[in-house]
């Protein structure tokens, strides 16, 4: 018989603190979103696939073609090509391409970037229904942003 | 009730009543459905049903056609008569003690003078149909269920039958008119509070609900005694469930809370009362079963039998105490 009434008692207690927990809950406002018609921000840190990074000062990208992301990149889906032209010093950035199906965001290229070009992007709506749409012209990209 | 001479007025009355009647079990079935998944989603913060309709509301009209639209499979090894009864036999109970509803002073089924009798009796055919559905379906999860759910239900009918005989000791009548009726000046649950609250755990336990959903219980089998039903069976038994909870509520509703009294209830105007207490009541089933964990087995046979039973017959017995000497 010991604690028969002591069980009722702080057992009754803690039921109705339970209740009040989640009537609390009921009224406090939904955290969930609709997501195809609402999206919400990701936060900057988000490690998507990388992106060439647009310069505000010059309005375009700051790669200087030195290969160093091409060379690191250990599972070899970045493509890097550039070429001299008259007037310009140095090499002129002709093609950048990332073969997304390959890539592990494992971050080396960005980590080894000296000008500091490349970054990752906040993408992460990112389905495709073929292997080639996940072939993406950085270069492209970093244009049609200017 | 005085001849059992029926005249073609009373047997209109008693049709059209019927008619109505299963309409409101249906319809409260789709109304609990999208409220139980609404008020689920509120407890969880998430919004719930959205897509079907403003806010989702017709969403239980959408599950309904797909669920009348599946193939009822009945499983090899299953009794295949009764099997196929069982959900039948679950919806029955549901819709008899509707008869006896005072939803209104003017709005009765028929107000037979053991009205309350009638339901208890009535309801507790239930247990025989979650009983009939386990066995017939030759699945242990499904014999599990139902043997849980035998042995709970005989646990829980006796604080049931305890609490309601202490106001039935006050009224002095087993017509549910006659109950709602002593209730014009005072309700029973000021009265009766204990009695109140050991009806409503009991009747949580009887209705099979959260935290007692032991017959049912997903994480240890599957889905209990309806594991085996699929389209129309299974549906069958939720809205007998649902119906269920309706029924409970009703009671107490009409036994502790006021029945149909409350301000400008005329002769039909009442039922809008009657209706709110209920649908109040129901939320608050809702409320509880989103808020508490399912009880092991052992606790619930202890809840039963060391605490609310021993307290209902001391209600009962202090009740009867001080009617004798008033």
């Amino acid at each position: 018989m010991s604690g028969y009434f002591s069980d009722l008692i702080t057992g009754s207690k803690s039921l109705l603190v339970g209740l009040g927990v989640t009537f609390k809950a009921m009224v406090s406002p939904v955290v969930t979103v609709q997501y195809p018609r609402e999206k919400i921000d990701v936060t900057p840190s988000v490690r998507g696939h990388i992106d060439l990074v647009k310069d505000e000062t010059t309005g375009t990208h700051r790669c200087i073609v030195c290969l160093s992301c091409m060379k690191i990149c250990p599972c070899q889906c970045i493509t890097v090509e550039g070429e001299k032209q008259e007037g310009v010093k140095g090499k002129v950035l002709t093609l950048f391409t990332l073969d997304f199906t390959k890539c592990s965001l494992c971050g080396l290229c960005v980590e080894s970037c000296k000008p500091r070009a490349i970054d990752f992007s906040s993408e992460y709506e990112l389905a495709g229904f073929s292997r080639e749409e996940f072939f993406y012209d950085l270069l492209k990209r970093v244009k049609e942003r200017e | 009730m005085d001849t059992m001479h029926f005249s073609f007025g009373d047997m209109m009355r008693l049709v059209i009543a019927f008619v109505m009647l299963i309409s409101l079990v249906f319809i409260n079935a789709l109304v609990m459905g999208y409220l139980e998944r609404k008020v689920a989603a509120r407890i969880q913060r998430r919004w719930g049903p959205m897509e079907v309709g403003v806010q989702g509301w017709l969403q239980m009209v959408i599950d309904g056609i797909k669920i009348i639209a599946k193939q009822l499979i009945v499983p090899r090894d299953a009794d295949r008569t009764v099997f196929r009864v069982a959900p039948l036999l679950s919806f029955t109970p549901v819709v008899l003690p509707f008869l006896v509803m005072p939803f209104s002073k003017g709005l009765v089924g028929r107000d037979i003078n053991l009205g309350l009798i009638f339901v208890l009796a009535v309801s507790s055919i239930n247990v025989l149909s979650i009983f009939v559905a386990g066995w017939a379906s030759n699945n242990k999860y499904s014999l599990f269920g139902s043997v849980r759910s035998v042995s709970q239900n005989i646990a829980y009918e006796i604080p049931i039958l305890l609490s309601l005989l202490s106001v039935v000791l006050i009224t002095n009548t087993f017509s549910m008119q006659g109950i709602v009726a002593a209730q014009g000046k005072v309700w029973f649950v000021l009265v009766q509070p204990v009695a109140c609250l050991i009806y409503l755990i009991s009747a949580t336990a009887e209705t099979n609900r959260a935290p007692f959903d032991l017959p049912e219980a997903e994480s240890e089998l599957t889905a209990g005694y309806h594991t085996e039903y699929s389209g129309f069976g299974f549906s069958l038994f939720m809205i007998a469930e649902y119906g269920n909870m309706f029924i409970v509520c009703a009671v107490a509703t009409v036994l502790f809370f006021g029945g149909w009294h409350g301000p400008f209830s005329g002769e039909y105007l009442g039922a809008l009362w009657f209706l709110l207490k209920v649908f109040l009541l129901m939320l608050t089933m809702i409320w509880v079963r989103w808020t508490y964990p399912r009880v092991r087995f052992d606790q619930l046979m202890n809840l039963a039998w060391k605490y609310l039973i021993p307290f209902s017959l001391v209600n009962l017995l202090l009740t009867a105490l001080v009617v004798a000497l008033l």
